[in-house]
């Protein structure tokens, strides 16, 4: 990964407290799983920026490396990765994904 | 770029040998999967790190030939 993609996510994972990397846009999800994390932080209405790797090779790749996680959705939540669809999923239904966002202090839908 | 159900199986059981796996074909087109391993191995470990050793048995082919496995661990 170029360093130029790494600041990228780094800033991204900054700034933002809650980041989703996905494919497409919380608009216009382009892929199930996309769509499904996407949907459970809009009805936890979740403040989240969804960030599109389709727009940019380096970054679908890189964001692989960065998180060491070979698969896209990935869930960061204040910096750190939270994960992928499937245990985001899991966390929604058990209840973990509202702990974890009250722990960190994220604004949601109670 | 698909993956057979069998190949899927014999590769997580190579890296977790005492691991109970239920497979299903999502799909009916090789490339839609749902796992669910059971494992000791995956005892005092968080939720990425499981999943990132199921990840790690399929040796780089998920994301690749793979296209989507759903997974589920349990201890």
């Amino acid at each position: 990964m170029d360093q130029k993609t790494k600041d990228l996510i780094n800033t991204e994972i900054t700034n933002n407290e809650v980041c989703l990397f996905m494919k497409g846009t919380p608009d216009a999800p382009q892929c199930g799983f996309s769509m499904a994390v996407s949907n459970m932080l809009k009805i936890l209405e979740v403040n989240y920026k969804g960030i599109n790797v389709l727009e940019e090779q380096t970054l679908r790749e890189g964001i692989k490396e960065f998180s060491d996680w070979p698969t896209i959705p990935q869930v960061y939540i204040k910096g750190e990765f939270v994960g992928g669809c499937d245990i985001v999923k899991e966390m929604y239904e058990n209840g973990e994904l509202k702990k974890i966002l009250e722990d960190k202090g994220i604004k949601f839908k109670k | 770029m698909a993956m057979d159900l069998k190949e899927i199986e014999a590769l997580i059981k190579e890296a977790l040998p005492d691991a109970v796996i239920e497979i299903q074909d999502l799909a009916g087109d090789g490339n839609h999967y749902s796992a669910t391993v059971t494992s000791s191995h995956f005892s005092g470990k968080n939720k990425i790190e499981q999943h990132k050793m199921v990840y790690n048995s399929l040796k780089g082919k998920m994301g690749n030939e793979l296209h989507a496995l759903a997974i589920k661990t349990k201890e």
